[in-house]
């Protein structure tokens, strides 16, 4: 049977990070999350940061003894996880798995999209709350869900953003092209860019989807260059968006404005070279974001969580590399449920709802809260963007400088040459 | 109408009651896992059983399957979404672009023979998908989702999805029932000469034209039912999943291993093919080569076991005989 | 829409076709000799690619190397195929040999998937690139399309100046005739998969000199063969590898004058419609 086979695929895969195992049989009581990773397929690489993100939030908890509730309870933390293949076939089934038959109490989402809507299905079918961190989307979270929570700034402000910072560069660009992967995420972005580029007075000159797994961007490369826009938008996920920026430098297309989605923020994107060099991508997360306690208390409300330095400096030794925005939105996906569970004082779903409902924080994620709106029910309200560019130093080496908003810029937007 | 050849044994009663009798399982005992396997269990059946009509009575192989399957769902799921149409209404409805298609399409590509035929269906398929990617009426790329507020009318998220279960269940019911009323009609002994020789089966006074179409228009119908009850329970759908040509060559796969051109093969090829991988997947030392493992009996049925598990019982055991066909 | 793209596209999709055409030039020789529709070419393909990775990550050599390689051990793979998997029901009817191969196929993709893991890759080549007004042709698509053409010519001396390569198409003519000459046709049989396996893993390696790929990546460029192979009449290589341009060609200009991602739709429409209109192709084959 087909349940069968993927929960046992994933038998395999069991991640369990409960770190007490042993002799504390009297002690904490678990708290099962579960969620599905994408150790294979299209969205392996972020999905791996965000998974990581979960798995060094569940280790923080447990090591300073677990979630304390009022009541003197104590839960620790596992996290069951299966590996998805990034196909939604397997999400449903998946999902319906952990919470059918491993019993978690809450879930986390899986990283894309696409994904995630699948999983959202599930989730609400069995009034289970889900956190999501990974999704963007702004339609999955328009269909009436009561259970589903999202972190992430919504897909539709991905690139009207880049747009102002594009226009604030440079307000002479008239002609962009748009090319985005036909997925839920870059669509959505893509739907909200074109009316938004309109209103500032560019024109469209192309308007192209590739399919998700597109490997040969000739044909669209070759349009881009003939219509010789200005600037170019779109994009789609890491994969894609790496190979694009490789053909867009290998046919030598002329454009001062690149912005590409999900891409660029990755510290892998760099492995392209000079390809890589003068892209904008828009971020949720760059680790020289100025969140911290004291912003809280200058914008009224909470600060939750670690400062954004221990986070990365722990990320770094838990992993050797710098933590992507996919692994702060994971660790943040935890935090946002950690602290439902505590303003909860237990785990009764509709305790935790109504906590979530009513979370107004500031992390070093960034602003949190949740649209209480019965047809935008769980879709973020508050986080905000940043704008991250690859720009290359006097020695030509590559890293990416926050760029925008103004207020938060490690360095100022170059055009691309 | 519908004359059928003299039977002692009641062999089709037997098979549907089993089949009933499991899909009942889950629903009496409440188990909301084993019904997500057992209704994708009882999806391959009908998808393996319709396949088989075509195919195994008939003679073609139709590759592209699967395309009526997706032509159903995306039918009954436009209905259900844009127009709120409930979901039996729309299930019915959602099969006839499936028919047309069939009608139409089979009407044509009927006349090729062999590989081509194969081959045309694939590229049905792959151009119904590639139509509907781009299609932005029906989603694009992305597909359609439901707003949540939709299962209200059937009680909620939980009751809608036990009520796809049991139209599944249904369906597949129908398919093996329609599989063996064709089979012991004269119109199935018209199938199976144009199988065995098409001019022949002229000379006997067979319009081999319209009963291809008609036997490709059966095969269609259920398949159809299925998609509608498939994405209305996942609450999404769209052409990767709906057109997915995997799914497609795997009904063939579970018809040659139950036994081709027979009632009960695609049944138990179905069950079988889905309980061993099942068995795969479980065992640690097998997990990751279940798709080998899979490939690996596969060829062991196709090169040394040509009738499929229904002619190995059959030879065996001459005594099963009268209850399996 | 905007013609300036039409050369710089058509002058791509043209390089890609031949590539595309050699791909299919292995299926249809083994179905024009075997009468077996090849399941597993898809994933032959993807091996081919995954040779190249090997040979240039892996081993450090140069990636062409890679393409050598994965001819040759296209050949043994097919012979291979052809013995364990076809042989016994070369006489089977269709469904029978399909579901043969999608056997082979799926033991190879199963195998793969968990040796290889489903992550992208990449070869990186630079071969620098020739431009000339709004045209940029990259140099390794030039050298593509120098290899497949050389492993074409070569097929084709095979095939009509060898004694072995005129038994094979004794064989794919009259298999009983050709018996009757004293050729042992099992074993040109076993030859031509052989040989159409190693078109096929050929292909691959030179796809994997142009773009990123995964385990899974044969699929599209196994449907893309099947429409060559039916435009150029099934069973005839000419025919594929001008029905492999036709379709680099149409892929090519049609992006220019309608969407990119409709691109597809057309082509498979024009697969239904040759297979309606001209079951034998647009060249048609001799039988």
């Amino acid at each position: 049977m087909r349940g069968m086979r993927i929960m046992a695929a994933a038998a395999a895969a069991v991640l369990v990070v409960a770190a007490c195992g042993s002799g504390t049989s009297s002690g904490p009581k678990t708290l099962k999350i579960g969620f599905t990773a994408s150790q294979t397929g299209a969205q392996e690489l972020t999905s791996k940061r965000q998974v990581e993100g979960i798995k060094l939030w569940a280790d923080q908890v447990t090591k300073a003894g677990g979630i304390k509730l009022k009541d003197g309870t104590v839960l620790t933390p596992q996290l069951v996880s299966y590996d998805d293949e990034s196909k939604t076939d397997r999400v449903q089934a998946l999902y319906t798995k952990l919470i059918n038959d491993d019993k978690v109490d809450f879930l986390l989402s899986p990283y894309s999209s696409g994904l995630i809507k699948a999983a959202a299905v599930v989730g609400e079918q069995n009034g289970k709350i889900m956190v999501t961190a990974g999704g963007a989307d702004d339609a999955t979270m328009e269909q009436g869900f009561t259970s589903i929570y999202q972190v992430y700034t919504p897909a539709s402000q991905y690139l009207t953003g880049a747009i102002d910072l594009m226009l604030a560069m440079d307000p002479s660009i008239k002609k962009i092209a748009i090319v985005n992967e036909k997925d839920a995420f870059s669509t959505g972005v893509a739907a909200a860019a074109k009316p938004y580029a309109a209103s500032k007075g560019l024109q469209i000159v192309v308007d192209e989807g590739y399919d998700t797994g597109t490997t040969d961007f000739g044909p669209i490369v070759n349009k881009i260059a003939a219509a010789a826009p200005d600037a170019i938008l779109g994009g789609g996920h890491f994969q894609d968006g790496q190979t694009f920026a490789k053909a867009i430098f290998d046919k030598q297309v002329k454009a001062k404005f690149i912005a590409l989605l999900v891409a660029p923020p990755e510290p892998t994107f760099g492995d392209i070279g000079a390809a890589a060099n003068d892209i904008v991508g828009p971020s949720q997360w760059e680790a020289s974001v100025a969140y911290d306690a004291k912003a809280a208390v200058a914008a009224n409300i909470s600060w939750y969580g670690p400062a954004v330095a221990d986070f990365t400096a722990a990320y770094n030794a838990a992993f050797g590399s710098a933590p992507s925005y996919h692994s702060a939105g994971g660790y943040a996906a935890g935090l946002v449920l950690q602290k439902a569970i505590e303003d909860a004082g237990s785990i009764d779903p509709a305790a935790v709802r109504a906590a979530l409902d009513k979370q107004d924080l500031l992390t070093l994620f960034g602003r949190i809260r949740f649209s209480t709106d019965a047809k935008t029910h769980g879709k973020q309200t508050a986080h905000q963007m940043v704008y991250v560019q690859w720009q290359a130093a006097a020695d030509g080496s590559l890293s990416t400088k926050v760029v925008w908003p103004e207020a938060g810029r490690t360095a100022p937007i170059v055009p691309r040459q | 109408m519908l004359r059928l050849r003299g039977r002692s044994r009641p062999f089709l009663p037997v098979l549907l009651l089993i089949v009933a009798v499991v899909a009942a399982v889950p629903l009496v005992t409440g188990n909301p896992s084993m019904r997500e396997e057992l209704f994708f269990m009882l999806l391959l059946v009908t998808l393996a059983t319709s396949v088989n009509v075509i195919t195994g009575y008939t003679g073609y192989v139709s590759f592209g399957h699967i395309v009526f399957f997706g032509l159903g769902g995306y039918g009954a799921f436009w209905l259900m979404q844009a127009l709120g149409v409930h979901f039996l209404v729309a299930a019915v409805l959602g099969v006839i672009p499936a028919v047309l298609v069939a009608a139409v399409v089979g009407a044509a590509v009927l006349r090729l023979r062999g590989a081509y035929f194969a081959l045309a269906t694939l590229g049905i398929l792959e151009a119904t998908k590639a139509f509907m990617t781009n299609f932005d009426p029906a989603g694009g790329a992305v597909g359609l989702s439901f707003n949540f507020s939709i299962y209200a009318q059937y009680g909620g998220a939980k009751s809608a999805a036990e009520l796809a279960y049991v139209f599944m269940a249904l369906v597949a019911l129908a398919a093996i029932a329609a599989s063996y009323l064709v089979r012991h009609a004269k119109f199935g002994l018209a199938l199976m000469t144009i199988r065995e020789d098409q001019d022949a089966a002229v000379v006997l006074g067979i319009d081999p034209a319209r009963t291809k179409v008609a036997a490709f228009v059966i095969s269609a119908v259920f398949p159809a039912l299925a998609g509608a009850a498939f994405f209305f329970k996942n609450g999404i759908i769209e052409p990767g999943s709906a057109f997915d040509l995997t799914r497609s060559i795997e009904s063939l796969v579970m018809v040659v291993l139950g036994g081709v051109g027979t009632v009960a093969g695609p049944v138990i090829g179905a069950a079988v093919y889905e309980w061993l991988r099942g068995f795969l997947i479980t065992s640690p030392a097998l997990a990751s080569f279940q798709l080998t493992i899979a490939g690996v009996l596969l060829l062991v049925v196709v090169l040394f076991a040509t009738s499929g598990l229904v002619g190995v019982l059959r030879a065996r055991f001459p005594a099963v005989r009268e209850w399996l066909e | 829409m905007n013609l300036g793209a039409l050369l710089p596209s058509a002058i791509d999709g043209l390089l890609l076709g031949f590539v595309y055409g050699l791909a299919a030039m292995g299926l249809t020789l083994i179905f024009g000799v075997t009468r077996v529709v090849n399941l597993a070419h898809g994933q032959m393909i993807a091996m081919g690619m995954f040779v190249v990775l090997a040979v240039a990550s892996g081993a450090g050599l140069n990636p062409y190397v890679g393409v050598l390689l994965a001819a040759v051990v296209g050949l043994a793979a097919g012979v291979v195929i052809y013995v364990v998997a076809v042989d016994r029901v070369i006489n089977a009817p269709e469904l029978t040999t399909l579901l043969a191969t999608f056997a082979v196929n799926l033991i190879i993709i199963g195998t793969a998937t968990t040796l290889l893991t489903t992550s992208p890759r990449a070869v990186d080549v630079d071969m620098g690139a020739l431009r000339s007004g709004g045209v940029t042709v990259l140099g390794t698509h030039l050298v593509a399309v120098v290899i497949a053409v050389a492993a074409a010519g070569a097929l084709y001396a095979f095939l009509f100046r060898t004694r072995l390569g005129k038994s094979i198409r004794a064989v794919a003519a009259d298999r009983a005739a050709a018996e009757l000459m004293g050729i042992n046709s099992r074993r040109m049989l076993a030859l031509a998969f052989g040989l159409g396996t190693a078109l096929a893993m050929t292909a691959g390696a030179l796809l994997a000199t142009l773009f990123s790929f995964n385990v899974l990546s044969g699929g599209t460029y196994e449907t893309k063969s099947f429409v060559i192979v039916v435009l150029g009449g099934l069973g005839n290589p000419t025919g594929a590898l001008i029905g492999g341009l036709i379709i680099g060609l149409l892929e090519g200009v049609t992006a220019v004058v309608i969407p990119v991602s409709w691109v597809p739709v057309i082509e498979y429409a024009v697969f239904v419609l040759i297979l309606l209109v001209r079951p034998r192709g647009l060249l048609g084959s001799r039988q």
